[in-house]
C-alpha cells in the first residue's frame, strides 16, 4: 500500500532512487541538487540504502565512476545541476555512446554567467543532442514516479541508454507537496528481474572497451543508437501504461494534452510551469476562449508525431521556454516543436516565448496574456519575452 | 543500414572491430636482449601496453605504432628504432 508524505522534489528523487535499489551511487553536491546527495547519505547511514556510495571529488569523477560501475553490470544512479552537468560533459557523452543504462536526475538550474543558483532549463536542454533520453516533469509525484520508470526504460534490452529525469530547481527541488510513496514490494514487482547487459566487465573474460574505431563502424554504432533511441518512444508509452495500471497514475507517456479537444489556441509547456499553464487555460476557458495545452514530457527522443498531431488543428500556439537558443532567437523547445510541425505539411502559426530564466516566475496572468496575444496578433520570427511588471 | 558487427556499442571481445595501430608503424623498436638489464622502464613507459613482461621483456608488435618512447627511456640504450621495410623489418 502506498504511504503518503509531504516531500520536496529532491527528497522525492532520493526516495525513488532508494526504492529502485541501485548497486552504485556516485554524486557530487551542487545547488539545487545537494539535498538529493544528503538524503541518500542519510539513508545509507540509517541502514536503509545498501548501495555502494562513492564519494567523488567532482561531477566528472561521478560520471566516470558510474561508467565503470555500469560496465561491470551495476544499476547506478546520480544527480546533478548546471555547472556540475557541464563538468561531466565528456563522460556524459560517452555514457550514451557506450549504451550504459545510467539514471541521472538533473535538477535544472541556470547556466553561469551571471552567477545564479536558481532555476532554468538551459543546463539539460543544451545537452539534448548528447544521446541521453531526457524526461521533464511537472511535480514531485512525477519526479518519484518517473525515476522508477526510468530504470526500466534505461535497462530495456532494446534501449540500453542512459536517462535524465529533469526537474526545475527550487520550484520542485525545494518545494514540498503531498507525494504517494509506493511500497518496496510494489516497486520490486514493477521493476522485475533485470536482464543483464549483453557485455559486462569480467576479469575472467577480458574485453575491449571503446577501442580506436574507424568511421564505417562509428556510423554503424550511431545508427544502432538512433534505432534504440527511437525504440524508447514506444517503451516510454508502454511503461507509462504499465505504471498507470500498477499505481493508478498516468502521465500521458511522451506528452500530455490538457483540454485540447476543441481548442483553437494552445500553450506548449515543459516542466513545472505546466501547473501555472493549466490554471491559465482554465481561466481563459471561463472567459470563453477555446484553449488547451500540450505538456512535453519526453524531449529525447522527441515525440514528433504525437506533438504535431496534438497541435495540427489549432489556429495558433505558443511554446513557453525556460531556456534560450542563442543565435536562433527562440527558446530551445520552440525549435523542437516547430520542426515537428513542419512534418505535417501545413502551417500552424507559432510563437516562441522565453521566460522564467534564473528562477523568475512564469505566472498565471503572464500565460493568460500569452493566450490572448496569440489569438490577437500574428506571430513574429523572434521570441517574445515574459517579463514581470517593471516599476 | 547494413551492419558489420553484432555489438551494439564498442564493447566486446571476439569479433569487435579494433584498428591494429601496428599497421601504421614506420619505425620498429628492436630490443637487444643481451644488453637488456630487465629494469622494466620500457614496460612502464609504453603508452599502449606493447611491451610484455615475459621472459624478461619482449616487444609485441601487433599494436606497437613505433612511437619510440621505449628506446628513448631505456637507460642502457638497448632498444634501437629501425625503419620498417628495411632488412630487419
Amino acid at each position: 500500500m502506498a504511504n503518503y508524505d509531504v516531500l520536496n522534489g529532491n527528497r522525492a528523487a532520493a526516495v525513488a532512487a532508494l526504492l529502485c535499489r541501485p548497486d552504485v551511487i556516485a554524486a557530487y553536491p551542487i545547488t539545487p541538487q545537494t539535498p538529493v546527495v544528503e538524503y541518500l547519505m542519510q539513508f545509507a547511514a540509517d541502514g536503509l540504502l545498501t548501495s555502494a556510495l562513492c564519494e567523488v571529488e567532482s561531477e566528472l569523477s561521478a560520471m566516470s565512476v558510474l561508467t565503470g560501475a555500469t560496465l561491470a553490470g551495476a544499476r547506478s544512479f546520480t544527480a546533478t545541476s548546471s555547472q556540475g552537468l557541464a563538468l561531466m560533459y565528456e563522460p556524459y557523452f560517452r555514457a550514451s555512446t557506450l549504451r550504459l543504462p545510467i539514471v541521472m536526475a538533473i535538477v535544472n538550474r541556470e547556466m553561469i554567467s551571471p552567477q545564479s543558483v536558481w532555476g532554468g532549463q538551459q543546463d539539460a536542454l543544451t545537452l539534448r543532442d548528447a544521446g541521453w533520453l531526457q524526461l521533464y516533469v511537472e511535480d514531485n509525484q512525477e519526479i518519484l514516479d518517473t525515476i522508477i520508470q526510468a530504470f526500466r526504460l534505461a535497462e530495456h534490452p532494446e534501449v540500453l541508454l542512459p536517462v535524465n529525469i529533469c526537474y526545475d530547481g527550487f520550484y520542485l527541488s525545494h518545494m514540498a507537496e503531498r507525494v504517494a510513496i509506493p511500497s518496496q514490494e510494489e516497486v520490486d514487482t514493477f521493476l522485475g528481474v533485470r536482464q543483464p547487459s549483453p557485455v559486462v566487465l569480467d576479469t575472467r573474460h577480458p574485453i575491449a572497451v571503446d577501442p580506436l574505431t574507424t568511421g564505417e563502424y562509428v556510423m554503424e554504432y550511431r545508427h544502432k543508437q538512433v534505432q534504440a533511441t527511437r525504440k524508447a518512444l514506444q517503451v516510454v508509452q508502454e511503461l507509462n501504461s504499465s505504471f498507470a495500471q500498477s499505481f493508478g497514475r498516468d502521465y500521458g507517456g511522451c506528452s500530455e494534452s490538457y483540454r485540447m479537444e476543441d481548442a483553437e489556441y494552445a500553450l506548449v509547456t515543459i516542466g513545472s510551469m505546466t501547473g501555472a499553464a493549466r490554471e491559465a487555460v482554465d481561466l481563459q476557458r471561463q472567459l470563453g476562449q477555446k484553449v488547451g495545452l500540450v505538456k512535453v514530457r519526453l524531449l529525447r527522443p522527441f515525440p514528433v508525431q504525437e506533438v504535431s498531431q496534438a497541435l495540427a488543428y489549432l489556429q495558433g500556439y505558443a511554446v513557453i521556454d525556460r531556456s534560450v537558443s542563442f543565435g536562433r532567437d527562440s527558446g530551445i523547445l520552440f525549435q523542437e516543436v516547430a520542426a515537428a510541425m513542419y512534418t505535417l505539411g501545413k502551417y500552424v502559426p507559432a510563437q516562441s516565448y522565453i521566460g522564467g530564466l534564473g528562477g523568475e516566475d512564469i505566472t498565471v496572468p503572464m500565460l493568460q496574456q500569452v493566450l490572448a496575444e496569440i489569438a490577437a496578433k500574428p506571430p513574429e520570427p523572434t521570441a517574445r519575452w515574459l517579463q514581470q511588471e517593471v516599476d | 543500414m547494413k551492419y558489420r558487427t553484432a555489438y551494439p556499442a564498442p564493447l566486446g571481445a571476439a569479433g569487435l572491430h579494433i584498428i591494429n595501430t601496428g599497421d601504421w608503424r614506420t619505425l620498429r623498436p628492436l630490443l637487444n636482449k643481451e644488453k637488456c638489464l630487465a629494469c622494466g622502464l620500457c614496460f612502464l613507459y609504453c603508452p599502449v601496453g606493447s611491451v610484455q613482461a615475459e621472459d624478461g621483456y619482449r616487444i609485441d608488435y601487433s599494436y606497437c605504432k613505433g612511437c619510440g618512447i621505449c628506446a628513448r627511456e631505456c637507460p642502457g640504450q638497448c632498444i634501437t628504432m629501425v625503419p620498417e621495410g628495411g632488412k630487419d623489418g
